[in-house]
């Protein structure tokens, strides 16, 4: 399965505090209820910290949480 | 759900019943979709619907004697329609009649004897269906000869005879054939009708006649004893039953299987009326109605339908059908192996209220199947794991050692009685349950124990069996505890699970206490009317509902019973876990139920009290009444959210420890001693995503052990998250004087694998 791209917007104002670099887009492997899915996220190169963006989380991630509900 | 329950349950549901004029109807028509198309002007459809039905259509609408209509509901506002004129109407306004088709010729030949009414209608099934048919007769015409001239023209008759010879069915005439030619036609023919105006069984000879079926004991011919002077309608209809018994004998078939309500018949559908306004019947000139007439007369219909249960309920509503369909959803729900289960969401916002059954004429209890339903998918694991999490956590939360306490009123060792004030309202108003348990241990002897946890209503209704038996037995340990005292629950859901879950306890409730002992009670200041909301868990419990009253009535307050009360009463959309399932079915349910109440609402039931005061209705909890705090407007007191509920709680046990029982409480947790503060937006945020408090300070609590903070170089926000079980939730905050200032707050169910 190939990686989704699920963001446009710009997240390299954020940085990894503890790294201190900033975060890049990388692909990350998302899991809910026994599915699973490659999607790229901004991600701390050095430690791998993934940010999931309040937008995503109550938009297609939500929708997506819902369908595998079967809501 | 079995197929067998699933049809008992659609077979109690009379939404797709007939409407009576369908019903009493010889040949069926359906005067409701009739009316429906020419109150809407649209004749022409109007029309096609009895083409549908009718024989010869021309001529059966013109020669209707609307039997129907003593039979109309509307008879008892006003008068019953006048279809037979409707469909006069009809007849000779419609522009376009829809094409009749017969199907391809089957193969099969039947002769019809006799040109008469039932002759020709039998000719015209069988000759729909595809089966030649040859009408012996004198005259063709013979049938209609009777027929008033001034209704049906030669014209007409012409027309539908011409019809006739399009369908397979041909006439020949020649002279009135005897009987020893009838009785010799099986063996020309697969089949034989005879027209009992031509010859009726005793004329035959035939000693028997089936009167279902017009089946003789001659095989294959099909008669009719005599028909005296049945009406045009009810000989037509004859001539119907003798087609379609034909039809059968020739498909090997049973004659009689499904043919219970040929005849005309007693529907089920009900139809509230109560409402309806009276309006007289439009009179029919002579020349017949103009347009604006018949149109004037159709709308008076009543386009008769139950929707009883629809009508009174916002769920119902909510998903655009009726318990009968709902119930074939979730029977199909339920057995989907792979795929999509559609009605999850449905099956997860009832509010198991059970007003449905009180005002079904069939006693259709919606909430039974949804509640077996969800249990369904509970025990098989295809429950939505976010439809009632929520509400688990609480409950474990009340449940838990802040929350809960079980105690002997001070100074004793024994408990004669325990009060359960129940959770939600330990959230909602904990004041009120530290002066009612000082009242009761006052008043009442033999000591009186205090039980602060929940009940495991949530359980209960989120289908979790296993669940809601684990809460019982460990409650059944608490009351052991205190020596099995009598237990006075001031919540009627609290009084509701009790009874179901631990059936050997002796549940009383709080007002039926406070109601026997109303000589001890403070005489409260004079109050304005207010209008009394039954909560939905007390539908069932008629002491409790009358206690209510009497204690209301005993204390001078004077209240008035709203629409849909008592049995009858609405649930206020906290029942059955509807708002951690479906928040906005919730809104609207709650919305919907505060219009009703007329004044300021008083309740007996916390969540009752909170739901109605979240709608924007001012409402109080008799308690407010009986045992004041002193503020100036309780019924203006705004519903703690959801962390308040929590802290409530909370400082309840704390203050009960240190001040009823001279006790040191247990220190906080860590996390607790983080001080956060929140913007306006941040504190919305929270509500409407049913985050806490104690997750934002948990969150954020745990950062400073992982030190996994992100940075955001424009703002110098900092964001972090944090998963404790199934939720990861995100707080981004900035540092504001040595103190978290929270901007935003999010959270999501899926994990990130890395």
């Amino acid at each position: 399965m190939g990686t989704l791209k699920v963001l446009d917007e710009d997240f390299s104002s954020w940085k990894c505090a503890t790294c201190g670099k900033a975060l890049h887009p990388s692909p990350v492997e998302l899991e809910y209820l026994d599915s699973r899915f490659n999607v790229e996220l901004p991600s701390c190169p050095d430690c791998g910290f993934v940010l999931i963006p309040e937008d995503l989380a109550l938009g297609k991630m939500a929708e997506v949480e819902r369908m595998l509900e079967d809501k | 759900m079995d197929q067998k329950n699933l049809r008992d349950w659609e077979a109690k549901c009379t939404q797709e019943e007939p409407p009576k004029c369908k019903a009493r109807c010889p040949l069926h028509v359906d005067g409701r979709e009739f009316c429906r198309l020419m109150a809407a002007g649209q004749i022409d459809k109007a029309w096609a619907v009895l083409c549908k039905t009718m024989p010869f259509p021309s001529v059966s609408a013109r020669i209707c004697d609307g039997d129907c209509q003593n039979d109309c509901l509307r008879e008892q506002v006003g008068g019953g329609i006048n279809l037979a004129a409707l469909e006069r109407f009809a007849a000779e306004n419609a522009k376009r009649s829809p094409m009749i088709r017969a199907l391809p010729p089957k193969g099969k030949n039947v002769a019809v004897f006799g040109a008469h009414l039932s002759g020709l209608s039998a000719a015209w099934d069988l000759g729909k269906k595809g089966f030649t048919v040859i009408v012996f007769c004198e005259d063709k015409l013979q049938g209609f000869e009777s027929l008033p001239a001034d209704r049906v023209s030669n014209k007409i008759i012409e027309k539908e005879l011409a019809q006739l010879g399009k369908m397979n069915v041909s006439f020949a005439e020649h002279g009135k054939p005897d009987p020893q030619t009838i009785m010799a036609a099986n063996e020309s023919f697969d089949a034989v009708f005879v027209d009992p105006l031509a010859y009726n069984s005793t004329q035959l000879g035939i000693s028997e006649v089936d009167l279902g079926t017009l089946q003789t004991s001659i095989d294959f011919l099909f008669a009719s004893p005599d028909v005296g002077d049945k009406p045009p309608i009810e000989l037509i209809a004859l001539g119907r039953k003798g087609a379609l018994s034909i039809e059968r004998k020739l498909q090997n078939a049973s004659l009689t299987a499904g043919r219970d309500r040929e005849a005309p018949f007693e529907t089920k559908l009900f139809t509230n009326i109560s409402k309806t306004e009276t309006i007289p019947p439009v009179a029919v000139p002579d020349e017949g109605y103009s347009p604006e007439q018949a149109l004037e007369e159709a709308s008076r219909c009543l386009l008769c339908e139950c929707m009883e249960c629809v009508n009174n309920c916002a769920y119902l509503e909510e998903f655009k059908s009726y318990p009968k369909a709902y119930a074939r959803q979730i029977y199909n729900n339920a057995s989907i192996v792979m795929g999509t289960r559609m009605a999850n969401t449905m099956i997860n916002s009832c509010m198991l209220c059970g007003l449905c059954e009180k005002v079904c004429p069939e006693n259709f209890a919606m909430q039974d199947i949804v509640l077996e339903a969800r249990q369904d998918l509970v025990e098989k694991g295809h429950m939505p794991p976010s439809a009632h999490e929520f509400a688990f956590r609480d409950m474990d939360f009340a449940d838990s050692s802040p929350c809960a306490l079980v105690k002997h009123q001070p100074g004793t060792t024994q408990s004669n009685q325990a009060f359960f004030p129940g959770c939600q309202l330990s959230a909602s108003d904990p004041g009120a349950i530290e002066r009612t348990y000082a009242h009761l241990c006052s008043v009442l002897d033999g000591g009186t124990g205090l039980l602060l946890r929940c009940c495991g209503a949530p359980a209960d209704w989120a289908g979790q069996k296993e669940m809601f038996g684990r809460k019982m037995e460990s409650l059944k340990r608490d009351w052991e505890s205190l020596g099995r005292p009598q237990i006075i629950a001031a919540c009627p859901s609290c009084i509701e699970s009790l009874r179901k879950g631990l059936p050997e306890v002796d549940v009383i409730s709080l007002w039926t206490v406070l109601s026997s002992e109303l000589g001890q009670l403070k005489q409260h200041p004079e109050m304005a009317l207010l209008s009394l909301q039954d909560p939905c868990s007390a539908r069932n419990n008629h002491e409790l509902m009358n206690d209510v009253r009497l204690l209301l009535s005993g204390l001078d307050i004077t209240f008035e019973e709203p629409e849909l009360s008592g049995t009858h009463t609405e649930c206020c959309g906290f029942g059955g876990l509807l708002a951690n399932a479906n928040e906005s079915l919730a809104d609207k349910v709650a919305r919907r139920r505060a219009e009703k109440l007329d004044y300021d609402g008083v309740t007996y039931c916390a969540m009752c009290r909170d739901m109605l005061s979240k709608a924007g209705k001012r409402c109080q909890h008799i308690l407010d009444i009986i045992f004041p705090d002193g503020s100036k407007d309780p019924a203006g007191r705004l519903a703690p959210g959801y962390s308040a509920r929590r802290e409530n709680r909370v400082r309840l046990k704390e203050t009960l420890l240190r001040k009823t029982w001279n006790e040191q409480p247990e220190s906080r947790s860590d996390y607790e001693s983080i001080a956060v503060k929140f913007t306006e937006e941040a504190r919305k945020m929270m509500e409407e995503r049913r985050i806490l408090l104690s997750d934002v300070q948990k969150t954020l609590h745990a950062v400073q052990d992982s030190k996994q903070v992100l940075e955001n170089t424009e703002n110098g926000h900092n964001l972090v998250q944090f998963r404790p079980v199934t939720v990861t939730y995100w707080v981004e905050y900035e540092m504001k004087e040595n103190n978290y200032l929270v901007h935003r707050v999010w959270s999501h169910r899926m994990r990130v694998l890395g």
